[in-house]
């Protein structure tokens, strides 16, 4: 889970540490555990959706909805902001007798310009947060990484993570139940 | 090894009221309630039926949307295949079960048809080419017909969803789930069509001349903002009184907050569509209604209403914690509910108070009365059953029903 403000790849000889289990029960408990050591600089990946695996992992919400908000206000604003301005200052008009700032006949784009910018706040605010598009990521080097969207459950964890340590900490996933462990090259 | 269908997800001593617990006396409170109500009704009532015919009738109106919403809430789950709301079925089942008593607190409205609704004197429509016009559909005979109709077709789905569900806690037949379901789309549109036509019996002939093809939609969507208010404040009254404190969730109530927000939005979009199209067209009409409501303290409540049914709502219940929290999503259902009170007020009372708002002692009394047959009814239904459908196949799946 890469979150903004973090280097966009780390440095050093060892891209981090991948460990494969066998089951989704398996990797929730390892994923618990590892929460618990105290690591942030790590990921699961599964082939399909395992519930509840985002309180496993301790992962916090995501401010994409303050985004969404954001943008959504700033859009709507923006819709009637300019037909305010158009429709009393750059081009007053008498449309249908009614008065310059007819309110009511704004809402319409107002709701549609919010709608907008809260959806492209959505989509690009999540493409952003999780550094999307990304060409080309360090874990597909891994040969065995090739089955996460298979039958396998993996667990990496990335090598500027704090408590990080290429020996100790593949000790730790080894106890955990990983039946295989990888040291990932940086590239 | 047990069978499928007889595995039991719930113990019905986990989904009763138990003996001596207090909500065993809301029906007495309610009955209390009701008697109170009535007799300040008759004995200010003699004094000014006027208006006590026009504060019934919204009283009878905001109770019966909330029945009428609950119908429509059960129905779309059957509809639906859905899971995750079968533990606040029983809720929905048990209000709209009140349907044939709704029939009875009908009656005060026919007694006051005339000081209700000008199209049944034979004088003004006489005097009115308009109304003559519109007389083949808005007289007394047919009107009463067709209330008979909207009653005994709400009443038969009523209990045909009610006692098939009781049923199936007794019986386990997994039959009764399928042959709801299939008679669920039928119904919903029978529902729709008959609350429409009952909707613009009741309010809109109030102002015989004025018609919005929107109308019926618009009573819709204040039905189901209405019953879902009623179900996060029922919902967060049981968890707080230790009825279905294990089993009502906050992944459930977390859903019933989004269906409140949901509900909101459409409920704005709807009654804004309504006065935007007539504001724009500007044929008079159409404005008529709206007319009275622009003016003088009518004016205050439609802002009211748009800030307090819309806005505030929206930006409180828009939040991820406010919705989980049972505190803050009861909060925000009661002022719904409030809210939906203040529309039908906005919709009828304009009709006898065109000059402004005239609060009166009666609406206060109709609705203690309206509202304690409505309550002593459901609370009395709630003792003698399972608070929740014991042996729905999708109980267990209700039960570990998670929000991903």
């Amino acid at each position: 889970m890469p979150l903004l403000g973090a280097p966009r790849l780390p440095q050093g000889p060892n891209y981090g540490i991948l460990a494969e289990f066998a089951t989704p029960a398996d990797l929730y408990h390892a994923c618990q555990r590892v929460r618990d050591a105290g690591f942030t600089r790590w990921d699961a990946h599964t082939p399909f959706p395992v519930h509840g695996l985002e309180g496993a992992m301790g992962i916090r919400r995501s401010p994409l909805p303050w985004i969404v908000l954001g943008m959504g206000l700033t859009g709507a604003a923006l819709g009637f902001g300019l037909q305010y301005w158009v429709h009393t200052t750059a081009y007053p008009l008498v449309i249908s007798g009614k008065p310059y700032f007819a309110w009511p006949a704004m809402i319409p784009i107002t709701f549609e310009l919010g709608v907008l910018f809260a959806a492209l706040g959505a989509v690009f605010g999540m493409l952003g947060l999780n550094r999307l598009p990304m060409h080309h990521h360090p874990l597909f080097t891994s040969k065995v990484f090739e089955r996460v969207t298979d039958d396998a459950f993996f667990i990496s964890i990335e090598s500027w993570d704090p408590r990080f340590d290429p020996s100790a900490t593949g000790k730790l996933l080894e106890s955990l139940g990983a039946r295989r462990v990888e040291l990932l090259e940086s590239e | 090894m047990i069978p499928e269908r007889d595995r039991v997800a719930l113990r019905p001593e986990q989904a009763t009221i138990p003996p001596g617990h207090p909500w065993n006396r809301i029906p007495v409170i309610g009955a209390s309630c009701a008697l109170l109500g009535i007799v300040a009704c008759a004995i200010l009532g003699a004094a000014n039926p006027r208006q006590f015919f026009f504060s019934w009738l919204v009283s009878f109106l905001f109770f019966l949307s909330l029945t009428l919403g609950a119908l429509f809430f059960v129905l779309i789950q059957y509809a639906a295949q859905g899971g995750w709301g079968i533990v606040l079925r029983r809720i929905g089942e048990t209000v709209f079960a009140t349907i044939p008593a709704m029939a009875a607190l009908f009656l005060p409205v026919l007694l006051g048809l005339h000081d209700l609704y000008e199209w049944s004197h034979a004088e003004a429509v006489a005097a009115d080419p308009l109304l003559r016009w519109k007389a083949p559909y808005l007289n007394v005979p047919f009107f009463l017909i067709r209330a008979a109709l909207y009653f005994g077709i709400w009443s038969f789905i009523a209990l045909l969803y009610y006692r098939g569900s009781r049923g199936q806690d007794v019986t386990g037949d997994l039959g009764v789930s399928f042959r709801l379901r299939r008679l669920a789309g039928p119904a919903i549109i029978v529902l729709a069509l008959t609350q429409t036509f009952a909707s613009v019996d009741w309010i809109m002939s109030l102002t015989p001349h004025w018609y919005s093809t929107m109308f019926g939609v618009y009573f819709f969507a204040g039905s189901f903002v209405g019953f879902i208010a009623l179900l996060s404040v029922v919902a967060t009254a049981m968890r707080r009184s230790g009825l279905l404190d294990t089993v009502i969730s906050t992944e459930h109530l977390h859903d019933i907050g989004k269906l409140l927000f949901a509900f909101t939005v459409f409920w704005a979009y709807i009654a804004f569509s309504q006065f935007f199209l007539v504001w724009y067209a500007n044929l008079p009409e159409e404005t008529t209604w709206f007319r009275a409501r622009m003016e003088g303290s009518w004016m205050t409540v439609s802002f009211f209403l748009m800030a307090g049914h819309f806005v505030a709502p929206f930006f409180y219940l828009m939040g991820h914690a406010v919705k989980r929290r049972d505190s803050t999503l009861a909060v925000g259902g009661a002022w719904l509910l409030v809210m939906h009170f203040v529309d039908l007020y906005w919709q009828v009372m304009p009709t006898l108070h065109p000059e402004g708002v005239r609060p009166s002692a009666l609406d206060l009394a109709a609705l203690v009365a309206v509202g304690g047959c409505v309550v002593a009814a459901a609370s009395w239904l709630m003792r003698r059953q399972a608070l929740v459908p014991l042996r729905d196949p999708r109980l267990a799946e209700s039960l570990a029903f998670e929000n991903v």
